[in-house]
């Protein structure tokens, strides 16, 4: 059996969380003072999931980067490698809020979008 | 000289959601003054998500939190006047403000107001506030310089970092350097607590293993052109380096996130009234400062740790703003409002006699479990409840009700009653 200390970040109280797992499934949580700190650790110990938020390269734009999120949350093992695929990506100006930057990041289905907005930048005189 | 009703220094939240506010109240002779190419402030540049939960029961980013606001700016097609520094603010003797800013666009310029929304934001204490011994080498940055750096310019200031204090872009930091290849070393907080939020220590330290020393600081910068290493040292109770806890950590780069100061030079400068605990104005429950017409909101007025309070304060001010505008009044009698036991300031500092349902928000100075919040006035409790847990991290609101408010006739004090502080 093994045990897993967490910290529940469901509300500011921050309860210290004792799971017991047993082949990847959880057996008890302790610690919690309310049921969504069980919630919260059995989402964390089984499919913990994190919405990732980075910069892309922007070619020929007034800022050199925009900022993008995975429309869902992505499995947090796969934040390393999505970081990776990020680098690759170029997108051209102008780019808006809300565009979809690549419809499938890293085969999880999930969409990667323009958090912010960039303009092309007027070639010089 | 351009003669306005409102003029809002600053377009980040608090100035955009004041200026819409006052807009929505109906006024209409209004501009936003800022000194970046774009609104936003801040947001802009802090492009994690975690903004708006309150406001708008989702997890937005920074940038996406901004643009709900700029697009209301836009539809109600309020001017700005941007890249625009304003450079000195002054009252006359009819009341009348006179706002003297610079820009490129439009040189030095003059603005005759009725009112003024004081919306600046806050700066990053920088290194020369904390005596660091050491060299002065190329590296050292403060957290936030740092997430220009990463986010808007697509720079990465090292690859070998130490951040020193564990305040919420302190922990963003760590997250988002390791994200694109750096090592964090270490976050060293001098206080025996983090003053960053739960979920980002969780999310942005113990997600990638990054060490939170606590009771810890900078002792020692090495390095001759560039940061080389930081000599770090455990502090006692009295918060001085202990000898023999030394240990050197080789690094490029030292972050600081060692708090936030309001920007109110400007605010000095009218003459409007200081707060020493929270560095910002001492305003009324209409976020009124000292000056008639001059009204202050955001993190220029205490530092806020979530932006949709900072949004909800910045409404009180644009609504009451245009009160004033009609012609109400805001001179009745005055009651102050002050912390004690554990509550380290409270605003607003003062509450008009006859004033309507409003809320406190505070900070306390440590962390606290089980304790009683209490707001009392003469002997009398006007509302009291009860918190598992407090920290000086987390701001606290507490609404009082019309019922409540109709008690106050003297000092308003909030104060904790504990059962044992951490």
């Amino acid at each position: 059996m093994e045990k897993r200390n967490l910290t529940c970040i469901v509300c500011p109280m921050g309860c210290a969380l004792t799971v017991e797992l047993e082949e990847g499934k959880v057996l008890s949580v302790s610690g919690n003072t309310c049921p969504r700190g069980e919630k919260y650790a059995q989402e964390e110990c089984t499919h913990p999931t994190r919405v990732l938020t980075s910069t892309i390269r922007v070619a020929d734009g007034v800022l050199p980067v925009v900022p993008v999120k995975t429309a869902a949350p992505i499995p947090k093992e796969l934040l390393f490698e999505a970081m990776a695929a990020l680098r690759e990506l170029t997108v051209p100006a102008p780019v808006a809020i809300g565009d979809v930057i690549c419809p499938d990041l890293c085969g999880t289905g999930i969409a990667l979008l323009a958090t912010s907005s960039v303009e092309k930048k007027e070639p010089d005189a | 000289m351009k003669k306005l009703d409102l003029v809002i220094i600053g377009g980040g939240p608090a100035g955009m959601a004041a200026a819409v506010a006052a807009y929505e109240k109906g006024v209409r002779n209004l501009l936003i003054l800022d000194r970046e190419p774009q609104l936003g402030g801040i947001l802009e540049q802090c492009i994690h998500n975690g903004f708006g939960l309150h406001r708008f029961k989702e997890e937005l980013t920074g940038p996406e939190y901004a643009a709900r606001f700029a697009e209301k700016v836009a539809e109600y097609g309020i001017p700005c006047l941007l890249n625009t520094m304003v450079l000195d603010l002054e009252t006359e003797s009819d009341g009348t403000k006179i706002v003297t800013a610079v820009s490129p666009q439009e040189g030095y310029l003059k603005l005759n107001a009725r009112a003024v929304i004081l919306a600046m934001g806050c700066r990053e204490r920088p290194r020369g506030a904390l005596n660091i011994a050491g060299t002065r080498p190329a590296g050292i940055y403060t957290a936030g310089a740092a997430q220009k750096f990463v986010n808007i310019k697509g720079q990465m200031p090292g690859k070998r970092v130490v951040i020193l204090g564990s305040g919420d872009i302190g922990l963003i930091m760590a997250r988002r350097m390791t994200l694109e290849g750096a090592k964090v070393e270490a976050v060293c907080e001098l206080m025996p607590y983090s003053g960053g939020l739960t979920r980002n220590i969780v999310q942005c330290l113990a997600d990638f293993g990054i060490p939170l020393k606590l009771s810890h600081t900078v002792v020692q910068i090495h390095g001759k052109e560039r940061v080389e290493a930081v000599t770090i040292a455990a502090v006692g109770p009295d918060r001085r380096p202990i000898p023999g806890t030394e240990e050197k950590i080789p690094c490029d780069t030292l972050l600081l996130s060692v708090g936030l100061i309001p920007e109110n030079e400007l605010s000095r400068q009218a003459g409007v009234e200081m707060d020493p605990v929270t560095g910002g104005a001492v305003v009324d429950e209409n976020r009124q400062t000292s000056i008639p017409g001059v009204f202050a909101c955001g993190n220029v007025l205490h530092v806020h740790d979530l932006v949709d309070y900072v949004s909800e304060e910045a409404e009180i001010a644009g609504k009451q703003a245009a009160a004033y505008l009609d012609g109400c009044r805001m001179d009745a009698e005055m009651f102050p409002v002050s912390g004690k036991d554990g509550v380290r300031y409270v605003v607003p500092q003062r509450i008009r006699k006859g004033a309507a349902p409003f809320a406190l928000y505070f900070r306390v100075g440590d962390v606290y479990r089980d304790v009683r919040i209490v707001v009392e006035c003469g002997g009398k409790t006007l509302v009291s409840r009860i918190k598992k847990k407090v920290a000086p991290g987390e701001m606290e609101t507490l609404p009082l009700k019309a019922e409540q408010v109709s008690q106050i006739d003297g000092l308003v004090t909030v104060r904790l009653e504990q059962k044992g502080a951490e």
